[in-house]
C-alpha cells in the first residue's frame, strides 16, 4: 500500500464518474476551496469529464494568492534592509508588489533573499550567519503554520537570537464563511481542503452544516479522492441531506492532529488579517503570541510602506472569491501569463489562473 | 503550499528526526508533530515536518468502498441490459 497508485485506478474512476452522472439530475455547482485541488482536478482531466453535471469553482485556498499587496510590499521592503536575510518559500519570489517589483527583483538589486523548502532550513541560515538578521516569510494556511510554530519554538530552545518570522499565516474556515456570507456565488457544496484538515480535523467543517446547511466533503488529491468526494456531495445535494463527509480518512481524523494544533496555540494568537480579494476578515490570521514578540519581524522592523495598489485590470480578487473564472479576466493570456504575471493567481503553483493557463486547451 | 507527500520512514533518531526519501533524495524531517509515528509508517510530509501518519486500514476501507460501488454498478448495468 503506497497510498498513491491505488487511488489512481482508472476503472474505479470511471465507475465514480458514472455514479456522479447518474445521480446528478441537474447541474451541481461545487467549490474546491484548495488551490492544490484546482490543479489536481485539471491534471486528471476531471473538469471536462464531469461537465455539465458538475461545475467546479475555485476558491481562495492559495495562500500566496491571498497575501495582500500591502503585506507583500512590506516583505519586499524588509528584504532590502542590508542586515536582513529574507528566507521564503519559492512561490512568493515572483509575485509583483504594488510597484511591479518582486522579491526576485529585489534580489537582483542586492537584497539577500533565499528560497527554502522548510523553515528548518531558515534556522540553519540563522545559525550560519550570526551577525545577520534572518527573517522567515511565513505564508500558508493551517497545513503550514504548525511547521513555522515548531521552528519558532526550536529557535527559542536554542536561544537563537537572530531568527524571526513575519507571520502572514491565515485560517481557512473564516474565509469560507466570508464567501458564503457574501453570497456572490451560488454553491451547492464545498470540496474541503485535505491537508489543512489533516491538521484541524474534518470536524472543523461541521459549522458548514449547522450554520449554512452546506454539504462539505474533505478530499485528498488523487483522482479517486476527488471523485469520491464529489460523488458524496452530489448525493447529499440530490437527496437534500447535507452532511460533512471525511472522504480522506487515510490522512484526516475527525479531531485532526492534536500535536500540530498544540504547536499553533503555543506560538500564535488569532487576530484580524487582510486578504487579497476580501479585505479584512476578522479572526482569520495568526500573529506571534506575546511570549514570542521578540521574534515577530513586524515588530522588530517597523517600516513605513506606501499605500498598496492592486494592478490595473487585475481580477485576482474576484477569481479568489469564485465570482469570475480566470478566463473572464481581460488580462488573462493577453497581458498576464506565467512568464509575465500581473497578479499572484498566475504566479503561484496553486493559483487558479496558472492552472487555467496551463490546461486551457482542455477547459 | 498544501503539497504534502506520503513517504515511508526508514530511520528515526533520538531527537524524533526521521529519514525519508523525497523526490529521490534522502532527507531528514521532523516527527515532532507525529509522536506515534514508527519506522515503516507512511507519513504526510510538508515543509520538513510529518503532519499526519497515514492509516492503511482507512485507505483499504476507502478502496473497498469504491470497489463495492463498481460491483453494484456492474450489476445494475447487467440488469438494464438483460
Amino acid at each position: 500500500m503506497k497510498f498513491i497508485d491505488e487511488f489512481r485506478d482508472p476503472a474505479l474512476a470511471r465507475r465514480l464518474i458514472a455514479q456522479i452522472r447518474r445521480e446528478a439530475e441537474r447541474p451541481v455547482r461545487l467549490m474546491e476551496f484548495c488551490g492544490g485541488h484546482t490543479h489536481a482536478i485539471f491534471r486528471f482531466g476531471l473538469r471536462q469529464m464531469l461537465a455539465p453535471h458538475v461545475e467546479l469553482r475555485s476558491g481562495p485556498g492559495c495562500p500566496v494568492c491571498v497575501t495582500s499587496a500591502a503585506d507583500l510590499d512590506y516583505a519586499i521592503s524588509l528584504a532590502g534592509i542590508p542586515d536582513v536575510i529574507l528566507t521564503t518559500f519559492g512561490d512568493m519570489v515572483r509575485v509583483p508588489g504594488s510597484h511591479r517589483n518582486t522579491l526576485q527583483d529585489a534580489r537582483a538589486q542586492g537584497a539577500d533573499v533565499r528560497i527554502v523548502y522548510s523553515p528548518l532550513d531558515a534556522l540553519d541560515v540563522a545559525r550560519q550567519n550570526p551577525a545577520r538578521q534572518v527573517v522567515f516569510l511565513g505564508v500558508g494556511f493551517e497545513t503550514t503554520a504548525p511547521a513555522i510554530a515548531a521552528t519558532l519554538l526550536q529557535a527559542e530552545a536554542e536561544a537563537l537570537a537572530n531568527f524571526s518570522v513575519l507571520s502572514l499565516h491565515k485560517l481557512t474556515p473564516p474565509a469560507m464563511r466570508a464567501i458564503l456570507d457574501a453570497g456572490e456565488v451560488h454553491l451547492d457544496g464545498i470540496i474541503g481542503p485535505g491537508h489543512v484538515s489533516a491538521v484541524i480535523g474534518s470536524d472543523a467543517w461541521n459549522f458548514l452544516l449547522h450554520d449554512y446547511e452546506m454539504p462539505c466533503a474533505v478530499s485528498g488529491f488523487e483522482p479517486l479522492d476527488l471523485l469520491g468526494a464529489i460523488a458524496a456531495l452530489v448525493h447529499a445535494v440530490m437527496t437534500q441531506e447535507p452532511a460533512v463527509v471525511n472522504a480522506y480518512g487515510r490522512s484526516v481524523r475527525p479531531q485532526g492532529n492534536p500535536a500540530a494544533q498544540q504547536m499553533l496555540s503555543r506560538a500564535f494568537k488569532v487576530g484580524d488579517a487582510g486578504w487579497r480579494g476580501f479585505g479584512c476578515i476578522p479572526s482569520s490570521g495568526l500573529a506571534l503570541c506575546d511570549a514570542l514578540a521578540h521574534r515577530d519581524a513586524a515588530r522588530l522592523f517597523p517600516i513605513d510602506v506606501e499605500p498598496a495598489a492592486e494592478p490595473a485590470g487585475c481580477r485576482c480578487g474576484e477569481v479568489l472569491r469564485g465570482v469570475v473564472l480566470p478566463t473572464e479576466c481581460p488580462l488573462f493570456r493577453r497581458v498576464c501569463s506565467p512568464r509575465n504575471p500581473v497578479g499572484p493567481c498566475m504566479v503561484s503553483a496553486e493559483g487558479s489562473c496558472a492552472a487555467y493557463f496551463k490546461y486551457e486547451g482542455e477547459v | 503550499m498544501c503539497l504534502a507527500i506520503p513517504t515511508q520512514i526508514t530511520e528515526i533518531d533520538e531527537e524524533r528526526g526521521a529519514l525519508v526519501e523525497l523526490g529521490g533524495v534522502s532527507r531528514r524531517i521532523s516527527l515532532i508533530m507525529s509522536p506515534d509515528a514508527q519506522v515503516g509508517d507512511y507519513v504526510l510530509v510538508h515543509a520538513g515536518y510529518a503532519i499526519a501518519v497515514m492509516d492503511p486500514e482507512e485507505a483499504a476501507a476507502s478502496l473497498e468502498a469504491f470497489a463495492e460501488l463498481a460491483l453494484i454498478q456492474a450489476e445494475m448495468d447487467a440488469q438494464e441490459a438483460g
